[in-house]
Formats: structure tokens, sequence, C-alpha cells
């Protein structure tokens, strides 16, 4: 087995805001990410998969493929939006950088054939990312 | 559905490497210039996972605040500008950046509780780092 990572950079705005909290809880939980006006971020992706070297070719992937599905499926959908406000999926869930790993996990796993996703790591800033495996 | 949040964080100490047990010409044979009496210093990065639940209500594995509070309190204000060999935590034990990887994560696992301790890794240079898992394997 064989793992292979793929970044990608996209930059979008979002805001914290749980409707279901009074106006004091957003602000206690969320302090300054509760801005309504919202904020942005210079996103980093990783993309990890893993899979078999093909005999013939010697790739884990066609990096090629890995690239434009990440760009199909994930940049155009998410670069130079405001999460709340245009992509769907974060009309009610939170646009944290947790979510954000899960969405673009759910995004691009039924898109790829021939390796197997591994891991979602998602920078929201150099010193804060989040990893997800695709775990229940 | 269970994610991995990792946050970064620095403090600057110095250190000795310097082994009781072992002849002047010993600890100068395995721990070369970090012998030197007089110790040196390092800017420690420190990378903490912890993993959990994503909320639903929040979409928060763990409200950054409360582990940016408890790993300035605990880690980063006992530690920064000390010099580690003359810290309790290592009195009989070798400073090196293994150990501090392992009296982080265990002061992290010991009494953080808004989620579940993962990892410590700790670069002691852009060269150098070292991580931790309370013994279990690592996944990256």
């Amino acid at each position: 087995m064989v793992y292979l990572t793929r970044k990608a950079e996209f930059s979008a705005s979002h805001y914290y805001h749980n409707p279901e909290f009074t106006p004091e809880e957003n602000q206690r939980i969320f302090g300054k990410c509760n801005n309504p006006n919202g904020h942005g971020h210079n996103y980093t992706l990783e993309v990890t998969v893993k899979g078999q070297v093909d005999s013939r070719s010697g790739f884990v992937v066609d990096l090629k493929e890995l690239k434009d599905i990440m760009n199909r499926e994930v940049i155009e959908a998410l670069d130079h939006r405001f999460l709340n406000k245009e992509v769907p999926e974060f009309g009610k869930l939170m646009p944290t950088t947790e979510n954000l790993a899960i969405n673009i996990w759910n995004r691009l796993t039924p898109k790829l054939k021939v390796a197997a996703l591994h891991r979602i790591r998602v920078y929201e800033t150099p010193d804060l990312f989040v990893d997800y495996y695709g775990e229940a | 559905m269970k994610a991995h949040l990792t946050r970064r964080y620095w403090f600057s100490a110095s250190h000795r490497l310097h082994c009781d047990g072992m002849s002047t010409e010993e600890n100068r044979a395995v721990y070369g210039k970090c012998n030197n009496p007089h110790g040196h210093g390092h800017n420690y990065a420190v990378e903490v996972t912890v993993s959990g639940p994503v909320d639903a209500k929040t979409g928060m594995v763990c409200n950054l605040v409360d582990l940016d509070q408890f790993v300035n309190e605990k880690i980063v204000e006992r530690f920064g500008h000390e010099n580690l060999n003359t810290l309790p935590e290592f009195s009989g034990l070798v400073p090196t950046t293994e150990n501090l990887c392992i009296e982080v994560f265990n002061i992290l696992q010991k009494d953080f509780r808004f989620a579940e301790v993962e990892k410590v890794r700790i670069e002691e240079t852009m060269l150098n780092s070292f991580e931790y898992a309370g013994g279990k394997e690592i996944r990256n």
C-alpha cells in the first residue's frame, strides 16, 4: 500500500452562528467568529489517497485525474465563496474546519475510483488543522 | 463523526542533556554539544492533536478557547523561558525532547477534559521532531 498526498488551496469566508442559541450564547461560544459579516481564511487542503502501485504505470493514482476531481468537486464549489451563504450544506451546519473536512471527504469519496481516500486534512491557518479519516 | 483537530503552540526554553549515571566521558560521547555544562536553548513548536465527535450544534470537536487556555496555562507558561533541568518534572530525568513530549502528553491526558488527547508532536528545531501518542501507534 502506498499513500499519496495532493495539496490545494482555496480562500473562503464564514462565520459561526447557531440560531438555536441566544445571542449571548453565540457570542460566548463562538467569540469573534460570530461576527455576522464573516471573516476569511486561506485554507490549505491535503487529500491523501492510498492504493497499490499499478505495475504498468507505476502510479497509485493518475495525479492529473486526482487534481481534476479536486478542482471540480471541491475548489470550484468552495473557493472565493461565503460558505454560510453560498454552499448549501452550510446553510444550517456550522462551517467549522471540522465540518469542512467531513464535507470535503463526502464530496470526494464517491468520485475516486482507482485509489481509496485515506485522509482529508484542512488547514484553516498554519497553526490549526483538522484531519478526517471517514470515521463514523 | 469523529475528527482530529491539531493546534500549534510555541515556547522557548533551555536544557542540558546530562545523565548522572554516566561518566563525564560517556556524557560527552552520548550527548556531544548538548552536554555543554551551561546548557542551550530552543524555540519549541508543540502540536497538540485532540479528537472526538463533531458536536452537532457547534460544529466543533472542542472549543479552541478551552484548548488554548489549557495549553497556555499548563504547558506554555509552565515550560516557557525556563531551564528545563531545574524543573521538578526533570529531576532525575534527562530533558530530551522525547521526555518533554511524554511529559506534555501526560499533562494533557491527565487533566484535559474537553476532547480525547490523541498525540503530542514537538519540533525541537526545524530539522528534529518527536511524537508521542501515549504508547499507541501513530496514524498519519
